[in-house]
């Protein structure tokens, strides 16, 4: 029994020396922590249970069956995060450089299998060098699995994926069917081919970082969804990240307790809106002054800036918000901006997050760029999310919401429950000049005239009015009274009961 | 009394003499500009008429326009305030024609005075001390040049309109003299529609000490004693206090005399400041009078207790004053900070835009704000970047500068760069402290401009014990969450290590009734505070002292903001502190390649072109920004590689213009 126990602790502490001080030193150097490490620092301290210690792999040809390190290259278990479960896999680079092999995969898809079974969230850590290639079509049968396993989970449980390594080839498509990426700059990149085989086949120079580095993929492609300094940093954000979602699609989204109370007026919210409908004005304000402790966390700050996208809280309660930047394009609908909101709408409504959408919006960017690259199918997805979502979903618009984009942006009549209106609000086909060369094409014969007309017409559109005729607005409120009329419009919504018919899936326009 | 005055004026100054005329009930008519519809000043008015579109020259200077607003309101005065139409003869008379009283002196003490050369003239007939210089336009640069010689370097060049700085040029040879003439006639003619200039000896070391005098229609003339007005960024006033730190009894006495001996000779009535400039010899020389409110009266008023614009009100009526010179008596010190919209760290320039926040510190009977926005408000590129002035006092100097080191600590603007460290930095500095002042102190004592290691907290004890609070508070209330494994709720622990300048300290964090007892190096910090999340400013006590220190949450770190001085502090497990060391130090991108632009402006001129060679601290660019032409010049010697920015183009902040090689 005693010689058990002193196995048991020898294995440990082998299981737990990874690939060796030397491999640990190494990737210290690199500027990266250990696979351990990480989960020392996601979770709560002690709270963390491994399992699958001891599993090694099964390989034997290649000399593989001469060297094998308990836990195989990744480390799995579960522990919490503020006291709510959470599992956990994090990718060991000093263990064959985390590559993927048979009994790897197996401890992926093992605590996968019990996250969806409790129904509690799974971060996964990414730090590998891709397949096992002495394993060959086992390697390739693990990732399946794992890929498997995160469709099946996708809108179950929360997928977060850190990306704090090499993540290539077909392994980058595990974090892909994942809900958020959060990249650490210098220190991580995704790519299916790297630079080597680019420049082979298309003859592109191209550095690991400038093809798929955390700045990369955080502002260009979008991959990624925050991209942070160090792991440090990125881990400490996970851990705040979390705090908003739900542990799986059937339990309501967490509750923290605020003193910030539910009527506070933000007067100088009254100003926001330039006279000028053409300058101007930061979004971000508005939602940093009505979120409670002004504390945002904001989904791809980098990238589609036109439209702003993340999770904050009222009275305590997460709610997605969905924003149109007037600060960067004029807050138009392009085809990054419509996939970037569509995929958080459809997030929030998986799990379950009220969404908040602000309107500023003068209509689709127009251009060959955008016709060519399909506007009409990335802008629908937008459309589709929004229609699609059964959430509570409170829609304020504060200016320009003129033609489509102005129903895409949960209008009222797509189920919007609570559409509400600031003064400044212009709710029209499109701005007075423009509709007033069509509707008055003949009669515009001197610029006085049109001067006239357009007047004419910003007068009669150019309000939050026609449409609160219509019921199309539920009313009219002082920007400074929003907080609070947001706060029991979602106060109000929280037993919602709303249900799609059934169906096997819908066919969003992917 | 007066019914009804209009006030000329915007800004913190318009709403000041509302104050005052509301207090006396008196009804107030604001004049604003389009860009002022939603200014401070308009609704503090009882009534408020737009008088034009955004430019000065087109608004707050329209004088038909502010007649006819007078006329149609049936507005009995007018209080002009200082700048814009103060101290112009012109709008005097034409209100007088309209039958509507100015709150200031008689036309023809603003005309004698207005004009340096007639007021240098009439002071010295009325015996006062003045500058030996060259009281005549000059018509060329090289007539300048001539000139100067004669007086003898270093010379000074001042628009004839001048003030506010604005159109002054310092040159110490030929060179100077040339160039500092063309300067200042453009800057002259842009500004005042006048571009002459005249020329005067300079007086090096020199202290600005202004004599405040009050004058009645009876005939009886005063002076509030001094306020020194030294501390000047290029000709710019920052920080003024009275009384001067600097003059004796005697030195007073006979300042004020021959203040109120020039009132005197122009048959002065209403408020008006005789300036002066004092050697270190205590010589002091008349430099100039403003007939009219100074910005910096508040200092006078604290002071002196007296309301100087209900004064001038009661004078314009035609009240006697109330009082004698013998009743004057200065109680205490009183200390004014101008707080500007502009960057202290890039060159002081001028900042414009929405001021998202504003929190201004609460008015006490020892702290006076005056300001003229708000938040949510606006700064314009219209106009004076000053947002407003904060007056402490106290019985000592030292108790008026304690209270304003704190009312600082409280001043809170985001949206606008602000001076606030800079003023911080000033009033902490020993030269400051002990009084050495002269108009050069910031140019001597910041010579390559101001930097954060310009103020450096000197008690960073204080800001770990309250950044400990704050995490602790932020940790709690995490752990409050719900849907907690049951039996196995988060648990928050007392330890914890705080990070500041890369350097590591363990400290216990534990709640206590009311806040936080915070073990750091051996010692109990005591923090106490009703702060709650998300709020800017942090007050309460630490040891019993109170404290308020802005505080920023960030990514990972807590921005504290105390003192003038800006501190990142992490706090950590210490788990997560010992693998902090393990990530690498990231060095910012390298801009020393490119000439950025330093603020939002137009491109005027680029005075260098691709593959030229220039040299350290050569001119290569000219940003116009609020009016004034701020010349861009090379850091280094180097090589013009690429041209990024083309003359008549809007830049934004930090917009490259050109790419060094």
């Amino acid at each position: 029994m005693n010689n058990i126990i002193n196995q048991l602790a020898a294995m440990r502490a082998a299981a737990e020396m990874g690939g060796g001080q030397k491999r640990i030193d190494a990737q210290h150097h690199k500027g990266k922590l250990t696979a351990r490490e990480r989960i020392e620092l996601l979770l709560d301290p002690g709270s963390f249970e491994e399992w699958d210690m001891f599993v090694e792999h099964r390989c034997h040809d290649f000399g593989m069956d001469r060297q094998s390190v308990p836990g195989d290259g990744v480390v799995t278990g579960y522990g919490t995060v503020n006291g709510r479960v959470v599992f956990v896999f994090s990718q060991d680079f000093t263990v064959f450089g985390g590559s993927l092999s048979e009994a790897h995969a197996e401890k992926i898809c093992k605590i996968m299998d019990h996250a969806l079974k409790v129904g509690a969230p799974v971060i996964g850590i990414n730090d590998s060098g891709g397949a096992r290639i002495q394993e060959g079509v086992a390697s390739l049968g693990g990732y399946a699995d794992v890929f498997q396993r995160n469709v099946l989970a996708s809108g179950v449980v929360p997928q977060i994926s850190l990306i704090m390594g090499p993540c290539a080839g077909g392994a980058v498509y595990s974090p892909a069917m994942t809900d958020f990426i959060f990249m650490v700059k210098d220190s991580s990149y995704m790519f299916v081919t790297g630079p080597d085989v680019v420049k082979t086949v298309t003859h592109e120079e191209v550095t690991q970082e400038e093809l798929g580095g955390a700045v990369t993929h955080s502002t260009i492609s979008s991959v990624a969804d925050r991209a942070f300094e160090n792991d440090v940093e990125a881990l400490a954000m996970v851990r705040r990240f979390i705090n908003y979602l739900p542990a799986n699609n059937r339990t309501p989204p967490p509750h923290r307790p605020t003193p910030d109370t539910g009527d506070r007026l933000e007067p100088s919210l009254d100003t926001l809106v330039p006279d000028s409908p053409t300058k101007p004005y930061d979004m971000k304000e508005l939602i940093l002054k009505i979120v409670d402790d002004t504390d945002f966390f904001e989904i791809q700050p980098e990238h589609a800036k036109n439209i702003i996208v993340g999770m904050a809280r009222m009275e305590g309660y997460p709610v997605g918000i969905v924003a149109n930047q007037p600060l960067v394009l004029a807050g138009c609908l392009d085809i990054r901006s419509s996939i970037k909101a569509a995929r958080f709408v459809r997030f929030c409504d998986a799990f379950s997050i009220p969404i908040l959408t602000f309107v500023d919006v003068p209509g689709f960017l127009p251009g060959t760029a955008q016709e060519y690259g399909g506007i009409i199918k990335h802008g629908a997805k937008l459309l589709f999310a929004y229609a699609e979502a059964t959430v509570p979903k409170v829609t304020l618009i504060t200016r320009k919401a003129y033609g489509g984009a102005y129903d895409v942006m949960s209008s009222k009549h797509l189920r919007g429950d609570v559409n509400i209106a600031w003064p400044s609000a212009e709710i029209a086909v499109m701005g007075p000049k423009g509709a007033v060369e069509i509707i008055f094409r003949k009669e515009l014969d001197t610029p006085e005239r049109i001067a006239e007309l357009t007047e004419e017409y910003r007068v009669k559109f150019a309000n939050p009015f026609i449409a609160g005729r219509r019921g199309f607005i539920d009313d009219v409120i002082m920007p400074r009274q929003t907080r609070k009329r947001i706060c029991r419009s979602l106060a109000m919504l929280r037993n919602k009961q709303l249900e799609n018919p059934w169906r096997k899936h819908g066919n969003i326009p992917l | 009394m007066f019914k009804k005055i209009l006030i000329a004026n915007r800004g913190e100054i318009a709403c000041r003499v509302m104050k005052t005329a509301r207090r006396m009930g008196i009804r107030t008519v604001a004049v604003f500009s389009e860009a002022d519809r939603y200014a401070l000043h308009v609704s503090l008015a009882d009534e408020a008429v737009c008088i034009g579109p955004p430019p000065s020259s087109a608004s707050y200077l329209n004088i038909d326009k502010i007649v006819q607003v007078c006329r149609e309101l049936s507005v009995d005065a007018v209080h002009p305030g200082y700048g814009f139409l103060s101290e112009n003869a012109t709008f005097a008379e034409r209100l007088a024609e309209a039958g509507v009283a100015f709150i200031g002196p008689n036309v023809h003490a603003i005309r004698s005075m207005g004009d340096k050369i007639t007021s240098k003239r009439l002071a010295q007939a009325a015996g006062v001390n003045t500058v030996p210089g060259h009281a005549d336009i000059i018509p060329s640069a090289s007539e300048a040049v001539v000139i100067a010689r004669e007086i003898g370097y270093p010379v000074m060049l001042k628009a004839t309109a001048g003030g506010g700085g604005k159109g002054m040029r310092i040159a110490r040879n030929d060179d100077e003299c040339h160039d500092g003439f063309e300067r200042a006639s453009n800057e002259a003619r842009s500004s005042f529609g006048d571009e002459r200039v005249f020329i005067e000896k300079f007086i090096e070391e020199p202290r600005h000490i202004e004599i405040q005098v009050l004058a009645d229609k009876q005939g009886q003339t005063i002076y509030l004693g001094e306020r020194e007005c030294s501390l000047q960024r290029r000709h710019q006033k920052v920080i003024e206090e009275a009384p001067s730190p600097f003059l004796d009894e005697q030195t007073r006495a006979a300042m004020g005399e021959q203040a109120v001996a020039l009132a005197r000779a122009v048959s002065y009535e209403s408020a008006g400041t005789v300036e002066f400039i004092v050697g270190p010899d205590r010589q002091f020389y008349f430099l100039e009078m403003n007939t009219r409110l100074q910005v910096e009266h508040p200092v006078t008023e604290f002071v002196t207790g007296l309301d100087l614009v209900e004064l001038m009100i009661r004078v314009a009526y035609g009240e006697p004053l109330p009082l004698l010179q013998a009743d004057v008596k200065l109680n205490g010190w009183a200390i004014e900070a101008r707080v500007y919209a502009e960057d202290p760290f890039r060159g002081f320039l001028p900042s414009v835009g929405r001021l998202v926040r504003y929190l201004p510190p609460a008015e006490t009977a020892a702290v006076r704000v005056d300001t003229g926005v708000f938040e949510g408000g606006e700064v314009s590129l219209h106009y004076d970047p000053m947002i407003a002035k904060l007056i402490t006092h106290g019985a000592t100097r030292e108790q008026a500068i304690a209270q304003m080191r704190e009312a600082l600590n409280e001043f809170y603007v985001r949206g606008v760069s602000h001076n606030i460290s800079f003023l911080a930095a000033l009033i902490e500095h020993p030269r400051f402290r002990a009084g050495r002042l002269s108009t050069n102190m910031i140019a001597e004592e910041y010579p390559d401009g101001f930097h954060p290691s310009d103020v450096i907290h000197d008690d960073p004890a204080l800001l770990i014990a309250v950044a400990g609070a704050i995490h602790r508070r932020y940790m709690d209330r995490a752990a409050g969450i719900s849907g907690q494994l049951p039996g196995y709720e988060r648990v928050v622990i007392d330890q914890w290590v705080i990070v500041v300048n890369n350097e590591r300290h363990a400290v216990d964090i534990r709640p206590v009734e009311g806040g936080h007892d915070v073990l750091y190096n051996g010692q109990c910090y005591e923090v106490r505070s009703n702060w709650q999340f998300g709020q800017p400013l942090f007050k309460g006590t630490v040891n019993g002292d109170s404290v308020c220190i802005q505080v920023e949450r960030r990514n990972m770190h807590y921005r504290l903001f105390h003192w003038g001085s800006q501190v990142d502090i992490m706090v950590l497990t210490a788990r997560a502190a010992e693998l902090l060391a393990c990530m690498p130090v990231k060095t910012p991108p390298d801009t020393s390649k490119f000439l950025l632009s330093p603020m939002p402006g137009l491109l005027t001129q680029l005075l260098v072109g691709e593959g030229q060679d220039v040299q350290a601290s050569q001119d290569l660019a000219v940003v116009e920004a609020m009016k004034m032409e701020n010349v861009l010049r090379a850091e280094r010697d180097g090589r013009v590689e690429k041209v990024l920015a083309q003359v008549g183009e809007t830049l934004a902040v930090d917009q490259p213009i050109l790419k060094f090689e």
